[in-house]
């Protein structure tokens, strides 16, 4: 039975003795379970204060704000995914108006050969599978149409998120989504641009991920 | 510095003005900021008391949950691997390694793989193992280990940090700009994430039910090592695994609120399995390390297995005023501080380590900020205990290496003197008498060494009782 480590392990911690059954944990606090409207302002708060670029607008507006805040910085190219709903208007919209946003970058080839592009973009955007309310943190559920570096290497990321998707805690979250039925190949929670305090404790932000973290909550 | 007697590296330590400085100034930061975010007493405590519930259940089904782990994550397609001493455990990465062919991995912050002494193995093998965290960049360029588990370069202070970067970056100008020696940093290993065959890192919580990798950080380097790379190699102490995913919100709060007084890290990273099929990036490989090291062993005793329950949250380390003063390094093994305290003895035995539990005052600032309520200043008497104990039921190694024939004999004697009244007190008076003129020789030499001389009082309690009574208030 015991020939290899793994055995061996498990069996070393089988028979060590047995502890009572720990008493059950103590209710979790029920964090007050604010209004849509709440929701919103609290989550926009926490992200700002962590260096976030939010804006709370109708959905039939972000476009032209998109637009704003992409030329305000002169991004010159913008990683999308041609397949979500999002990425469908963003396309539509540039064939209107070719001139008002940068070109388009679509995100349909493996890393393999996609690499360079990706780490030569601008700025990418994305959607928000939803956001926690409580301690400020957006939500992202990459997909096959959405993957997972898009909301990491290029240095600018917007994060496009529906209002209602915004749980008032991470538990509630978890257990509104039924996350623990169907994780995906990775779950992210992400409450700003990258930072790091590990100089005399400065806080400096855009260490290795993005160095720009802007979110565009739709609340119509 | 752990081969010199941990005195020496104390003595070092104190005299060196510019490294108390660093840390009494980033020590109180970091109490100050776990206060802000965990100002609500009555909360926080509720709060610990769920974190200790929760880890005390995951440790009283610990083989089940970690059979429940292995089952989940190979169903998810990552690859689980067992090592019971770091030195197997650095066998099976360099493996992974080499059957890629892999000539560099890059790194985010994993202390088990500084306990596996990981890098220096893979360089003896001609792998290079490059540190990403900004950290543990800077102590890697200068060829130092962490003096502190999440914050590893804290002994150093700008200057010194400047002036690293420019002798061993090349190109790098000197400069003391936190935000110039970040962009060297962030150009320097960009080209580095993008050119890796193998991304490595820790795991701060595993969770059996769904076979979940959970890691926290801030600077996006452990989502590009995890991400980046075709493959993933994650390892992790078996203490790791926790039951449920809903078991996350609470010890997330409870570690982002301890280590860095934040309300939540930038990046929550939750990592259940490879790259699925029609999946455009994420690594092709991902492997799971689960390295024992001693923990079966600690695991065996009911009080000790207490230590298993540390999320290496680091603020012991902050409110320990021997921290404080002596800094990471003067410990002269991979985790200092309180539990380093409690756990380097255990792993490493009494003999080589055992000096470490008496190192602390038993003031308790520890477990009064422990977010999982570990008991350490208890852990560190028991410790105590056991390097005088000849207990042969006990599993600690090196347990009775303190034992001698003089201290035995002394104890034999004092239990002697105080339960014979008359001889009792005799002494007592004979001490008021002399005590204070006591020459400082011998042990009481050593003991003054950092104390303040006893002083005796002219007449023992005893006697005042009897001559003067007791005055009720
Ligand atoms: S012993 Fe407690 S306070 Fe210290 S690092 Fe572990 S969890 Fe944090």
């Amino acid at each position: 039975m015991s020939d290899t480590a793994r055995d061996r392990i498990l069996e070393r911690l089988r028979n060590a003795p047995r502890q009572e059954a720990p008493r059950p944990d103590a209710p979790a606090s029920t964090a007050a379970d604010p209004d849509r409207g709440a929701r919103v302002g609290r989550l926009k708060s926490l992200l700002e204060a962590m260096r976030t670029e939010v804006h709370v607008l109708p959905a039939a507006e972000w476009i032209p704000r998109l637009r704003e805040v992409l030329q305000a910085r002169a991004i010159k190219t913008l990683l999308y995914a041609p397949e979500t709903g999002l990425g469908a208007a963003l396309a539509e919209a540039r064939q209107q108006d070719a001139a008002g946003l940068p070109e388009l970058v679509a995100y349909s080839e493996t890393v393999e050969s996609f690499k360079e592009r990706i780490f030569a973009v601008d700025a990418a955007v994305t959607t928000a599978a939803g956001a926690v309310a409580d301690t400020g943190a957006l939500i992202l559920r990459p997909t096959r149409a959405e993957p997972r570096l898009m909301s990491l290497v290029p240095p600018v990321h917007i994060a496009v998120l529906a209002a209602e998707a915004i749980h008032p805690s991470l538990s509630e979250a978890m257990q509104d989504g039924r996350w623990s039925a169907d994780m995906p190949t990775n779950l992210l929670l992400i409450s700003g641009p990258s930072k790091t305090a590990d100089i005399e404790l400065t806080l400096a932000f855009g260490v290795h991920g993005p160095k720009e973290l802007i979110v565009f909550i739709l609340d119509d | 510095m752990a081969n010199e007697p941990f005195e020496n590296n104390v003595d070092r330590a104190l005299a060196d003005a510019q490294l108390r400085k660093n840390f009494a100034f980033a020590m109180g930061n970091f109490i100050l900021k776990r206060r802000a975010v965990f100002s609500d007493a009555e909360q926080t405590e509720r709060l610990r008391t769920i974190g200790h519930a929760i880890k005390q259940r995951a440790l009283s089904r610990l083989p089940e949950l970690l059979e429940q782990l292995e089952a989940a994550c190979t169903r998810n397609g990552i690859r689980v691997h067992w090592a019971e001493t770091t030195a197997v455990g650095n066998r099976i990465v360099l493996e992974i390694i080499e059957s890629h062919a892999a000539a560099r991995v890059v790194k985010g912050k994993s202390m088990v793989s500084e306990e596996m002494h990981l890098n220096a193995f893979l360089a003896n093998h001609g792998i290079e193992a490059i540190e990403t965290d900004l950290g543990e960049f800077i102590i890697q360029l200068n060829g130092e280990t962490p003096s502190h588990i999440i914050v590893p370069a804290i002994h150093k202070n700008k200057a010194q940090i400047a002036q690293i970067f420019h002798e061993k970056v090349a190109g790098a100008p000197y400069t003391e700009e936190v935000a110039e020696l970040n962009a060297i940093a962030r150009n320097t290993l960009r080209r580095k994430f993008y050119e890796a065959g193998i991304g490595l890192s820790g795991v701060n919580f595993a969770v059996a039910e769904t076979g979940t990798l959970c890691l926290v950080e801030n600077e996006g380097n452990g989502r590009m090592c995890t991400t980046v790379p075709p493959v993933h190699i994650a390892v992790m102490g078996l203490e790791k695994v926790v039951e449920r995913l809903e078991d996350l919100p609470p010890l997330l709060r409870l570690l982002t609120g301890s280590a860095t007084g934040q309300l939540v890290t930038t990046y929550v990273n939750l990592i259940t399995s490879p790259r699925r099929e029609g999946e455009k990036d994420g690594p092709q490989e991902v492997h799971l390390v689960i390295l024992d090291n001693g923990r079966s062993r600690i695991y065996q005793d009911p009080q000790l297995r207490q230590t298993l329950q540390c999320v290496r949250c680091g603020t012991c380390l902050n409110h320990c005023p021997v921290y404080t003063r002596i800094g990471g390094h003067a410990y002269g093994f991979v985790y200092p501080g309180p539990i380093g305290k409690i756990l380097t003895p255990q792993v490493e035995g009494l003999e080589k380590a055992g000096t470490l539990a008496f190192a602390s005052s038993l003031c308790g600032a520890c477990e009064e900020v422990c977010p999982v309520k570990i008991p350490i200043p208890a852990l560190l008497r028991r410790l105590r205990d056991e390097s005088y104990s000849s207990a042969p039921e006990s599993s600690v190694p090196g347990r009775g290496c303190k034992q001698n024939w003089a201290e035995r004999l002394a104890w034999k004697g004092w239990a002697f003197l105080n339960t014979h009244p008359r001889l009792n007190r005799l002494t007592t008076a004979l001490l008021g008498l002399v005590g204070d003129y006591l020459p400082p020789a011998g042990p009481l030499e050593r003991w003054m060494r950092y104390r303040s001389e006893p002083k005796f009082a002219p007449r023992s309690l005893h006697r005042r009782i009897r001559e003067e009574g007791i005055a009720d208030e």
